[in-house]
């Protein structure tokens, strides 16, 4: 028994490195391809991060900062690579209408990687200067703009599907909100995998926030067809000084679909992020996020939650780096895992030497439903400086069976009364979103997904 | 003010260095399957033992040095280490034929062996070195059936004792230097209570390296059979040295149903100068079974030496109903570097485990929790709480923590909290406002911080770790 376990161990381990292989041949075959194909700003940095992923290869869980994720199972499939740029038959406008009432956001499409030209009404009253277009035409209009930030922080990661996405994106969304604008509504981005065969998606973003400006945006991911998504996208924000900017990533996509997201964020002084991550429905999800504080009186709100049943893999990886003093950071993680979901939370909280009076808070809390559901959770806190207050706090564990006792006994049916619990336990989650309309959707949803529905949209005809 | 106290205390010495000329014989320095069969013949050891040390020397040949953890290791050169060092006068029978410059040696450390043994009570298993030279107590310990006798001895009159529960909680394939220890381990102590007895005293081993260029792999076997209770002190004290000394221990504990064995350590070996130069490396391997129902064990350790401690008391709870607890202090003061924690695995149903940990960095150093707490799918009604503490003195020292919590199972409450910061001004200007001056405050702060742990610790041994506290935040503590 024990030797065949340790064959299958070399096997898959040999396995990785086929699939690596076999995208290493691609890119060697097809570089020139792949570079006439792109957003010229994205052609520069491919070379070495291609030479990267060579070096770091795909993570697999004996790499520590993947050890509760395994992609050995999604990354085997032979998905297909749109690298000749084919445009995909569908016009998302006719087909979506996104149902959260009166959120009335600036509204744009990614179909698999590429960003999709619009002329939709409510677009054109975009404030003057804001720019929301797709790489590849920004790195033809703005090219200085775009070579300014371009990969400045995706360069320094030391991830394999970081360097994979340098190698292989070709487009992605540019967003830029010039200095002292204040949009008026959200922008949402919705992402939409739609293929007929088993697809793989590579796309590289870049959000400017100019000094004193504002900016709202909400990622919604989707697929269509029931084929295996592989998606890897890479997200660069620079929020400038007295800039607020706010990320929501509203995740409810099919089971087949894996999803790595990365996005990395740089703050500069006296600046405010929010990043809010959803997942309410999904296959394989990791997202990585790394927020550097580089300014002094940052303030900086980052907080999740997973609602995950079936086979769902939600993987949450954190970074918070306080490099200047007198910053603040919250963190709140809450997970609810049922059946045989698989949850992971990793909260690294770096502290540097002279980041004096920093405050940082962390807080991972999870429920497990069935026997079958595992979390694993990893709070980490490197601390350098010394006038600091840091604290960090996990719990792992079942709905209070008091307050359950405390329902029943006052009529209040079974299944109702976990509802509430549960309902209660994420809401510190939804408070957290700025938006009113969208957290009254996004109430709605969770609800509905907590009843055992899948909490698609309602008039979203994308959803299967 | 604060600052100054600070610098005050980042630049003691170390009080305990001092050199015992004790002739010593030393065997060539370098590791080869030839020296693991020299060690095991000086010691007269029978043919399974020196399977047993071949096997985990072949399979250490395999092994790379780990580098996961959060330490700046300086490469370690294996073959430059000799690999046994035993005082050459015979094992003395009474404490007259004890060397009279060990005596001495105890008396600067204010252990002396007569006062141990009038005062307090505690039988003494002192090891200087590899070898074991002097067992008191025994005979009042024997009639009760307590074996408390140094490892080498044990192999000899108990060995069937020793090959059944040797290697039973860490295989020699454990780890890094689990499997050197394996190897070369020259001597520790064995331990075993027998059934429904209860130790009527505190079992204590004091250790310390002495011979220059000797690395100690000290192995150490506790066994409590159903219904027993030991409670088993170790503390640590070492020489003034210049290179750096390698130490690398096992320590196995076994706890058969209804047993409770409570394990307390007081770590205090060189920690290198004010500029980092010298200072023992500990990489200890510590690791207790639950193994019968109803089962406890219970670690408490205080460290304040070493240059560099990677050591992770841990705990297998695989009778139903047990427990166990992990209580910590650990200060790192100038250069030092600390990676420590516990594991606790839950295996069995309706167990529990506790941990506290509390880490003060000061000067330079690195201080690092790293713990573990695992679930197994089986393991119902799991219950944890953990709670790690940082305190930082200094604005160049860094504190870390790293837990793990991995749960498989619904039924499981797991629990953790920890906080990072400097003393409060509030408590300081508080204290102030009293008549209290700085100085007093900082040690009444840091005394209050450690409290928790310490009052864990057998009244003798908590007398020592205080004084450990002090010397090592001196100027701080009143």
């Amino acid at each position: 028994m024990t030797k065949n376990k340790t064959d299958v161990q070399v096997r898959e381990k040999k396995e990785t490195v086929l699939f690596e292989q076999q995208y290493i041949e691609l890119y060697e075959q097809y570089t020139d391809t792949i570079c006439s194909h792109s957003a010229t700003a994205l052609n520069a940095g491919r070379d070495k991060a291609f030479k990267k992923f060579r070096e770091l290869g795909f993570p697999t869980p004996q790499v520590e900062n993947y050890k509760y994720t395994d992609l050995r199972e999604p990354l085997s499939v032979d998905y297909g690579l749109n690298i000749k740029r084919v445009n995909f038959p569908i016009n998302p406008y006719d087909v979506f209408k996104c149902d959260v009432p009166g959120i009335s956001a600036y509204l744009y499409f990614v179909v698999n990687d590429a960003f999709y030209p619009t002329n939709y009404e409510r677009n054109k009253s975009l404030p003057e200067g804001v720019i929301v277009t797709s790489l590849r035409q920004a790195s033809e209009e703005h090219s200085e703009l775009v070579e300014k930030h371009i990969s400045k922080l995706a360069d320094k990661q030391n991830d394999g599907l970081v360097a994979f996405n340098g190698a292989f994106a070709q487009d992605g969304f540019f967003i830029y909100v010039p200095k002292n604008v204040i949009l008026d509504r959200p922008i949402q981005i919705i992402n939409i995998m739609r293929s007929d065969v088993d697809f793989m998606a590579n796309s590289r973003n870049l959000v400017v926030v100019e000094q004193g400006a504002k900016a709202q945006m909400l990622v919604c991911d989707h697929t269509v067809d029931d084929v295996r998504f592989f998606s890897n996208r890479v997200t660069e924000v620079f929020v400038g000084e007295n800039a607020f900017y706010e990320h929501y990533k509203l995740e409810s996509v099919s089971r087949e679909t894996t999803d790595v997201s990365t996005l990395l964020i740089k703050q500069e002084q006296n600046s405010n992020v929010l990043g809010n991550l959803l997942t309410l429905h999904n296959g394989v999800s990791r997202n990585n996020v790394e927020i550097a504080l580089d300014g002094e009186n940052c303030e900086t709100h980052l907080c999740g939650m997973a609602l995950s049943d079936g086979k769902q893999v939600v993987d949450n990886f954190t970074s918070i780096l306080h490099n200047k003093p007198n910053s603040h950071s919250n963190e709140l993680f809450k997970y609810i895992l049922d059946d045989e979901a698989k949850g992971g939370f990793t909260g690294r909280l770096y502290v540097e030497k002279d980041a004096q009076k920093t405050l940082a808070y962390q807080n991972n809390k999870n429920i497990l439903l069935k026997r079958t559901a595992k979390m694993r959770t990893r709070p980490q806190l490197e601390i350098f400086a010394d006038d600091v207050k840091c604290s960090h706090g996990a719990t792992i564990g079942q709905l209070d069976e008091k307050a359950m006792f405390y329902m029943r006994q006052r009529g209040i049916p079974e299944k109702e009364a976990r509802m509430l619990l549960m309902f209660a336990f994420a809401a510190d989650v939804i408070e957290f979103i700025r938006i009113d309309a969208l957290k009254d959707r996004i109430k709605k949803m969770v609800e509905k997904r907590l009843r055992g529905g899948h909490s698609k949209c309602d008039g979203c005809s994308f959803c299967s | 003010m604060s600052d100054e106290i600070i610098y005050e205390v980042t630049q003691n010495d170390y009080k305990y260095g001092f050199t015992t000329d004790i002739e010593t014989e030393i065997i060539p320095p370098g590791l080869s399957e030839d020296v693991v069969r020299l060690i095991s013949k000086k010691k007269d050891e029978p043919e399974w033992l020196l399977d047993f040390r071949l096997k985990a020397y072949r399979h250490w040949k395999t092994l790379k040095m780990p580098d996961w953890a959060y330490l700046d290791i300086p490469p370690i050169d294996f073959q430059a280490i000799s690999y046994f060092a035993a005082p050459r006068k015979n094992a003395p029978k009474s404490l007259d034929e004890v060397d009279p410059e060990l005596l001495k040696t105890f008396d600067k450390l204010g252990i002396p062996l007569e006062e141990q043994k009038i005062l307090s009570g505690v039988a003494v298993d002192a090891v200087m070195d590899s070898v074991s030279v002097k067992t008191t107590f025994r005979e009042n310990l024997a009639e009760m059936g307590i074996i408390f006798c140094s490892f080498s001895e044990a192999v000899r009159e108990h060995p069937d004792l020793v090959q059944k529960y040797l290697a039973s909680v860490v295989p020699y394939a454990d780890n890094y230097f689990a499997a050197l220890n394996s190897a070369v381990f020259s001597d520790g102590s064995f331990a075993y209570i027998p059934k429904g007895v209860r130790c009527p005293m505190e079992l204590s081993t004091y250790f310390r390296i002495n011979a220059a260029n000797t690395g100690q792999f000290e192995r150490t076997l506790i066994v409590a059979e159903e219904g027993s209770y030991v409670s088993y002190l170790e503390g640590c004290t070492a020489p003034m040295r210049d290179e750096n000394q390698l130490h690398a221990a096992v320590v196995e504990i076994v706890v058969l149903k209804d047993a409770e064995v409570k394990y307390s350590t007081v770590q205090n070996w060189y920690p290198g100068d004010k500029d980092g130069n010298g200072g023992v490396y500990n990489f200890v391997t510590k690791r207790g079974i639950c193994k019968g129902e109803n089962s406890r064990l219970s670690w408490t350790q205080v460290e304040t030496g070493s240059a560099i401690t990677w050591k992770y008391p841990s705990t297998i709870l695989m009778g139903d109903n047990s427990s166990a607890e992990f209580y910590s202090v650990a200060v790192t003061n100038n250069h030092q570097q600390a990676d420590t924690g516990t594991k606790m695995i839950h295996i069995g149903k309706n167990t529990s485990s506790h941990i506290l940990s509390k880490g003060i960095s000061a000067g330079q150093s690195n201080n690092s929790y790293r713990g573990l707490v695992r679930v197994n799918p089986k393991a119902e009604n799991a219950r944890n709480f953990s709670q790690c503490d940082s305190l930082l003195l200094g604005d160049k020292c860094g504190a870390h923590t790293f837990p793990y919590m991995e749960v498989n199972n619904d039924t499981a409450i797991i629990e953790h909290e920890a906080t990072t910061s400097k003393i409060s001004e509030d408590q300081i200007f508080y204290c102030n406002q009293r008549g209290i001056d700085t100085e007093t405050a900082v040690g009444l702060i840091v005394n209050g911080y450690a409290k928790e742990v310490l009052n864990k610790l057998p009244m003798e041994f908590a007398v020592e770790a205080q004084k450990l506290l002090q010397i090592t935040l001196e100027g701080s503590v009143g």
